[in-house]
């Protein structure tokens, strides 16, 4: 796959209203594949941190018999963070606004993590 | 874990990094193998070993480099299947230091080392000594001055 494909996926993302950055990160390596970012967030300090938690929250919702994550929402006092973890061992990552129309990213999101595989 | 240093001023970011990053091992060191400072090894052979090894890594990217007409690598990232190894320069004022980062895929990882190896250089750059030459280590005095820094390093 080109990185095309990534890139229209995250342009879809970043078309929602409060919608800040989209990226692709290896959840193992915490690493940026593409990103779509505005100015002032830091990508591979995002990416980094990211793929960490979502390291240990595997490892959580393992210990705890619910299954895998299919989607978080980590609201902050100024933001949020959805992620979205794709199949292939990708987080779909959206940096928003704190008031964002959750549920449009999140189908956003998600149609990034097929894309991705 | 202990965290020990030859030079002082070290010490206290590499503590923070190793926090920070989930480090198993580090070392820091100058591109000729002399060990300014370590985490986590318990033998002076193994910091020996890797002091060596590590500085051998440095000098062949750096000729790959040198031969593709670019500047040295910023770093070099390794990945195994349970651990990876994370090699970096920083120059600082008392010369560059070269760190040997190993960690493990399950406490870490790239992103997190090189996240928090941007710190560490910041941090080791604002706490070099700015007055002084450093020392520079002779052929001849290099066993004696290998053998003093790991029995500082190990406490012997």
């Amino acid at each position: 796959m080109t990185a095309a494909p990534f890139e229209r996926a995250l342009d879809l993302i970043t078309r929602v209203r409060g919608v800040r950055g989209a990226m692709l990160v290896s959840a193992a390596d915490g690493l940026v594949v593409a990103e779509h970012l505005m100015e002032g967030i830091k990508g591979p300090a995002v990416a980094a941190l990211a793929g960490s938690l979502a390291n240990r929250l595997g490892r959580a919702m393992e210990a705890a018999g619910i299954g895998r994550s299919v989607f978080w929402h980590l609201q902050g006092t100024d933001g949020a963070l959805l992620v979205v973890p794709a199949a292939s061992g990708i987080l779909v990552v959206a940096v928003t606004d704190a008031n964002v129309n959750v549920g449009l990213v999140r189908l956003e999101l998600l149609g990034a993590a097929g894309v991705v595989g | 874990m202990s965290t020990r240093a030859v030079e002082a001023w070290t010490l206290a970011p590499l503590k923070r990094f190793v926090a920070e990053a989930g480090a198993r091992l580090v070392l820091l060191m100058t591109p000729a193998g002399q060990v300014m400072a370590q985490h986590g090894f318990s033998r002076a052979v193994d910091v020996m070993s890797a002091a060596a090894l590590g500085a051998a890594i440095m000098a062949s990217t750096a000729e790959i480099a040198r031969q593709l007409n670019q500047p040295p690598f910023a770093g070099l990232t390794h990945q195994g299947e349970r651990h990876g190894i994370f090699l970096g320069a920083v120059p600082t004022s008392r010369g560059t230091i070269v760190a040997l980062v190993v960690y493990d895929l399950d406490a870490s990882s790239a992103g997190l080392v090189q996240l928090f190896f941007e710190q560490l250089a910041t941090e080791l750059q604002a706490a070099s000594p700015k007055e002084g030459v450093p020392k520079q280590v002779l052929a001849a005095d290099f066993e004696r001055e290998l053998s003093d820094s790991l029995n500082t390093l190990f406490g012997r």
